[in-house]
């Protein structure tokens, strides 16, 4: 459906999309991943024709973005990330201000409209002005804009940024609705791992414009290792002695992986909560004894690098860097 | 060979391809007009606003230097500047309106329309198309004041002076929109209101009689697209035109003509991000 070929974006000395190409296949709901500034909003820009890249090419349903932009844009729906639907129109305007845009034949424009604005669920607040929205419905309103012309693939960007938790949790309900009920390829980028792990057939990480892996939430978890169990011996106890438990313990069925570095034994184990007892009756002297279950974040940090090395500027549209310059 | 057959079909199939693509390029105008028009119809504080200005002008001004007589008119000075003020708010309001297209992008909401499959041409017509339907809201209400400052209207001075304004902030909007496409900071709008939007106005014409000026006052006077507007309505409405009507309007369609092409550039020239 999308297929990406060597797309480098280079903006003066930063690279903001490096060598990058990725495939993705019909119906997937597939997960753009990385820390703020990785690339992934470039990326979608890309792909929906409103930049060119430096070099590199994409098809998307078939047409090149170079080449056939404008077929390109009627197969593909955009929510971006921050808010595009103009707040003193009602919900049903703006969707209807686009069905028009995209040519929707008359005969079933009315139907289509109340179509998407079912299926996000804003069918009863269709006349209201979206400046009284809340933020959640705003993005559901896009959303359905976004789906009105029944396009074949659908960028979300970002679909839950700024939203609360329970919010948050609605559009994930509302998102996985439209995967079911309508035929539509799903490009989400988001920088919550939870995230993509419950929405998302593949995932893909990307930091610094460059793929650092890419495969289903399940495979992914599966190359992290298990809980990692860290102890700290009394002063008395001898290197040599630990060195040899490690063998000991490295030949337990439950035990991944056994170390000693800087006076502390990190042993990664299947199931600490239980095995720590069965690791203690190996051991003597433990003066300290830790454990840590990995988190999907630790599957983020790992792969994608930390977040803390990119600044956040520059992304997000005009409202909401205002709104975090306003917090700084 | 084809048969009579064939050729007919072939031919059907391309007027239906024809007015398919016409269908859809008037639903996308008619989209981008009705947005404008649902905005401007709601945000009434605008309308306001920008009817209250040019009646400051034409009462204030117009009493206050009317007192001095500055024309030589000997004509009563509110009514000799009066279509100089419906051009005023011609040029404010299509101005304005084209540099509005900075809010647009500001909130991201023209992002939404770049992604669209909507040409950059179409954009462009569907924005002036909003830009005239404000004017036009306003010119018709000035006229109403008009009519109780004592002014004569018939059914022909009414509908040419509806082809002016049309014309005229036809031509304005694109201005406008020439600007907001490549002014990126809401900043830049004061620019805009004291490189374009005053100029425009006061050397139109507006509120002095343009036939006895020093020679650079003068041929700034010239190259403005305003001056034949203000020309041609006073002709119309109050019968003093320096030109005939026709050659005002000609004139008109010459900038109209070039500011359009400049507009539709630029608009295709302009960043989507």
């Amino acid at each position: 459906m999308i297929s990406i070929k060597n797309v480098t974006k280079t903006y003066g000395n930063l690279t903001a999309l490096d060598n990058l190409s990725l495939d993705v296949s019909e119906n997937e709901v597939f997960g753009l991943l990385g820390p703020n500034g990785a690339g992934k909003t470039t990326l979608i820009h890309i792909l929906a024709t409103l930049i060119k890249p430096s070099s590199g090419y994409a098809v998307v349903n078939g047409n090149n973005i170079l080449d056939d932009p404008c077929k390109v844009r009627s197969s593909i729906g955009v929510v971006f990330q921050a808010p595009s639907s103009d707040d003193i129109l009602t919900g049903y305007e703006n969707i209807k201000v686009h069905a028009l845009l995209y040519g929707i034949p008359k005969e079933w424009r009315e139907k289509r409209i109340s179509e998407v604005l079912d299926l996000v669920g804003l069918t009863s607040r269709k006349d209201d002005q979206v400046k009284k929205y809340s933020g959640g419905m705003r993005r559901r309103l896009e959303i359905a804009r976004g789906l009105v012309h029944k396009p074949r693939v659908l960028f979300l960007d970002e679909p839950t940024l700024g939203l609360d938790p329970s919010s948050r949790d609605n559009m994930w309900q509302y998102i996985r609705k439209l995967v079911e009920e309508e035929n539509v390829t799903i490009i989400l980028t988001t920088h919550y791992m939870e995230e993509a792990d419950q929405l998302c057939d593949r995932i893909c990480f990307i930091n610094n414009g460059r793929i650092t892996a890419v495969d289903s939430p399940a495979k992914l978890k599966e190359t992290l290792s298990g809980d990692t169990i860290r102890i700290r011996f009394e002063d008395n106890v001898n290197q040599s002695t630990v060195l040899s438990k490690i063998e000991e313990l490295s030949l337990l069925d439950f035990v991944h992986n056994a170390s000693y570095n800087d006076n502390w034994l990190v042993i990664t184990v299947n199931n600490a909560n239980k095995n720590i007892p069965k690791i203690l009756s190996y051991l003597d002297n433990v003066n300290w004894i830790e454990y840590k279950k990995p988190t999907l974040n630790d599957l983020f940090l790992q792969v994608a690098g930390n977040p803390m090395d990119d600044d956040d500027d520059a992304e997000g549209g005009f409202m909401e860097r205002y709104a975090r310059y306003d917090k700084s | 060979m084809m048969t009579m057959m064939q050729r007919e079909v072939l031919w059907r199939d391309m007027l239906g391809t024809i007015s398919h693509n016409l269908n859809r390029e008037f639903g996308q105008l008619y989209a981008l007009w009705l947005r404008e028009f649902k905005v401007f119809v709601r945000e009434r504080s605008r309308l306001v606003a920008s009817i209250f200005t040019p009646l400051l002008w034409l009462f204030v001004m117009g009493s206050g230097l009317g007192s001095t007589n500055p024309t030589n008119t000997g004509a009563n000075y509110q009514l000799f500047i009066f279509p100089g003020i419906i051009c005023m708010s011609i040029i404010f309001t299509s101005v304005f309106f084209g540099s509005y297209i900075i809010w647009d992008r500001k909130f991201d909401f023209l992002k939404s329309v770049m992604v669209s499959p909507a040409t950059r041409t179409t954009v462009f017509v569907g924005k002036t198309l909003g830009g005239m339907t404000n004017s036009l809201v306003q010119v018709a209400i000035l006229l109403v004041v008009g009519y109780i400052i004592g002014i004569h209207f018939d059914p022909l001075s009414i509908s040419q002076t509806v082809v002016i304004a049309l014309i005229l902030s036809f031509t304005l909007t694109s201005v406008g929109l020439t600007f907001g496409s490549f002014i990126e900071s809401l900043e830049g709008f004061q620019l805009i209101v004291s490189f374009v939007v005053f100029p425009l106005f006061f050397l139109s014409g507006a509120l002095f009689p343009i036939n006895n000026l020093p020679g650079w006052l003068n041929i700034l006077t010239q190259l403005n697209p305003a001056t034949y507007a203000v020309d041609a309505l006073r002709g119309v409405i109050l019968g003093q035109g320096i030109n005939s009507f026709q050659t005002d309007i000609m004139v008109l369609l010459f900038f109209t003509f070039v500011l359009g092409i400049l507009g539709v550039l630029s608009f295709r020239k302009m960043k989507a991000i």
